[in-house]
């Protein structure tokens, strides 16, 4: 297989371009897929400082990477939710990460904060281990941001966990749901940073693959509570539709950001508040989190 | 030759002297799922791998996700609302 841009020998084939890249021509084909994601929905500009938010794996990673290749001032922010083995070595590898560039990290553990860490979230909730996880860190991310004076958080979600939330989004027809999902979210309100997703416009492969070129060393094994995740199914159901008719997934995601989108937005327009505990934003009195953090003190 | 498969790693012994989608088709693993790596390289699905190669099958499948669903006022919390936490 050869490379369509210069006719060298190909490592990487992309069906639903109906190409392949050879390593430099790949590289800056995903660097390009990230430029046109910020132009397009003007998720932040060259003098603004970004939150990238990192796991250790090879999607939040990659974007970092692409951010300081490209020139932006970067600071990564890793969430410790003391999931065990994975955690130390997901943090390890966001240190190393940092370290090897020169970049700042700031670390926080979710048991800080909640006052315990996921596994012991999902005993006392006796919720599924995401849920506990997910509200922990959208909540984190977005107060961390606000203390230290970020404009912007920036996630590693790529086209593939997009597709795959649209899916169960539309599955449920969870029209909150499919009002919010965006690449890029505006603050709406004093104390909600914009968050943005720069590797929307790329698949799971293709972060896999710029990662592994880039001699990255992210976190291969997946997180021990994914196994049997409803978005997980979803994502093997679209990978097998993509599989039958390359360019599937694109074409539901991109469909529905450019002509379904903005009905769900508008009539899904919310309220928000500030929480009577903690001041952060809320549709309620008390916020999830605090809720959250209730809760698991009362058990623990 | 030798496959090596992860989470959790494992390896099989598949006949070589076969192009990587044939190999693929043979696991059942759809090719969007998965980079194919031998040694330091990625090496395409029509590339033919030798009997006494061994190549890595690494998935790249992330994920796992926090709730977002509509029943309860904490799922509909603006704030605990946007998106999906993974990764």
């Amino acid at each position: 297989m050869k490379c369509r841009k210069c006719g060298g020998a190909a490592v990487l084939e992309l069906r639903r371009h109906n190409a392949a890249f050879c390593t430099p021509d790949f590289l800056e084909f995903f660097r390009n897929q990230i430029r046109e994601a910020i132009r397009r929905w003007r998720m932040f500009g060259p003098d603004e400082h970004v939150l990238v938010a990192v796991s250790g794996g090879k999607d939040s990673l990659a974007l970092w990477d692409v951010l300081l290749e490209e020139g932006y001032r970067t600071t990564g922010l890793y969430l410790d939710l003391g999931i065990f083995d994975y955690s130390v070595e997901s943090r390890a590898k966001c240190e190393r990460f940092a370290a090897t560039r020169g970049v700042p990290l700031l670390v926080r553990p979710v048991a800080d904060e909640v006052g315990a860490p996921v596994p012991v979230i999902q005993r006392v909730t006796r919720r599924p281990p995401c849920s506990g996880c997910g509200l922990s860190k959208r909540y984190l991310l977005n107060r961390v941001a606000l203390e230290h004076g970020f404009p912007v958080v920036a996630t590693g979600h790529n086209r593939d966990d997009e597709a795959a939330t649209l899916f169960g989004s539309v599955l449920h027809w969870q029209t909150e749901a499919l009002a919010r999902q965006s690449p890029a979210l505006a603050s709406t309100h004093p104390k909600l940073v914009r968050r943005v997703k720069p590797l929307y416009r790329l698949s799971e492969r293709e972060t896999a693959a710029y990662a592994f070129l880039r001699r990255i060393d992210y976190i291969v094994e997946e997180c021990p509570f994914a196994e049997g995740a409803t978005s997980i199914a979803h994502k093997q159901i679209l990978s097998r539709m993509e599989d039958a008719s390359p360019g599937a997934k694109h074409n539901f995601l991109f469909g529905y950001l450019d002509r379904a989108r903005a009905a769900f937005e508008r009539a899904e327009a919310v309220e928000l508040r500030e929480c009577a505990r903690c001041g952060q934003v809320t549709t309620g009195t008390l916020c999830a989190f605090c809720k959250l953090a209730d809760q698991v003190k009362r058990a623990t | 030759m030798r496959v090596v498969l992860r989470n959790p790693r494992r390896e099989v012994e598949v006949a070589g002297n076969r192009r990587v989608k044939d190999i693929l088709r043979e696991l059942d693993i759809v090719p969007e799922t998965v980079l194919v790596i031998r040694g330091d390289d990625l090496i395409t699905a029509d590339q033919v791998v030798g009997d006494g190669d061994t190549i890595e099958l690494r998935p790249v499948m992330s994920g796992g996700r926090g709730s977002r669903g509509g029943s309860t006022a904490e799922a509909s919390d603006r704030t605990g609302g946007r998106g999906r936490a993974c990764p």
